[in-house]
């Protein structure tokens, strides 16, 4: 059989699994909104128990990122990704998991250069950007006011 | 009430991102880096906050919130110990969820095995 360009493109596209961005924004939303509001739910929990508002948003943030690493390890996490797509990305345990998920893959490369090293892989640049633009934003308020 | 803005601003939030995803060639990585980078613009310019007040801990998981946080670190250290205060400000206000995540990261790495995909 012959193919030319255009033949080929259409095969391709014929055999692409279909990227409906509507459903995975649905899923997304769902997701995403869920563990919002399990957070929500732990930190109404320790704030009725008397401790102040932004202590148990730190304590929240510390049970997610605990959890979602414990559930990368035991590969849950991955598997609700799957559906859960950038609902499971961008809340803070997306971070959690691309800190663990690197660090257990690259852990035949020894405990210093493969595991410690690769818990950076995405975190490296998420506190790059962020801890700088954090500074120049500390800059800025002293020089021009917050 | 609460529960119900969480949700919807949290969900809200996570669509951002999974347009990007499935619209641009950003990956996971770059949509993480530009929403930190741009929760810490948004809190400078005082927008972050009034999401926060409507949409709590919808606000505050996402890693937007955790850009806010460096930014509300970092103008709030500035204004108490200036220069020295702006460098550490952010990093000390976010330090808690970065040592959990390397404290928690490096256990479960070094406990459970590699899954084979």
């Amino acid at each position: 059989m012959k193919y030319n360009e255009k033949k080929y493109d259409k095969v391709v596209k014929k055999h692409t699994p279909k990227n409906n961005c509507f459903v995975n924004s649905i899923y997304a939303f769902i997701f995403g909104g869920t563990i919002c509001t399990i957070g929500e739910i732990i930190k109404n929990l320790f704030m009725n128990a008397g401790i102040s508002s932004e202590e148990a948003g730190t304590i929240v943030l510390i049970i997610l990122i605990g959890t979602s690493a414990l559930l990368t390890g035991l590969g849950v996490y991955d598997k609700i990704g799957k559906v859960g797509g950038a609902g499971t990305i961008v809340p803070i345990t997306g971070f959690a998991n691309s800190v663990v998920a690197p660090a257990l893959e690259f852990k035949t490369e020894g405990f210093v250069l493969g595991t410690a090293a690769k818990l950076f892989t995405i975190a490296g640049p998420v506190l790059v950007f962020g801890y700088c633009s954090s500074m120049i934003v500390g800059l800025l308020s002293l020089i021009i006011g917050g | 009430m609460n529960y119900i803005m969480s949700f919807i601003i949290g969900g809200l939030i996570c669509v951002v991102g999974q347009i990007l995803i499935d619209k641009t060639k950003l990956n996971n990585a770059h949509i993480l880096v530009s929403f930190v980078v741009s929760g810490v613009i948004l809190s400078y310019l005082g927008i972050y906050e009034k999401v926060v007040e409507i949409g709590y801990s919808g606000a505050t998981i996402p890693l937007v919130g955790f850009g806010n946080t460096l930014a509300k670190g970092a103008v709030e250290e500035a204004a108490k110990s200036g220069l020295i205060g702006a460098l550490t400000g952010g990093i000390k206000k976010t330090s808690a969820g970065v040592g959990a995540a390397i404290l928690f990261g490096y256990i479960v790495a070094m406990v459970f095995k590699p899954k084979m995909k």
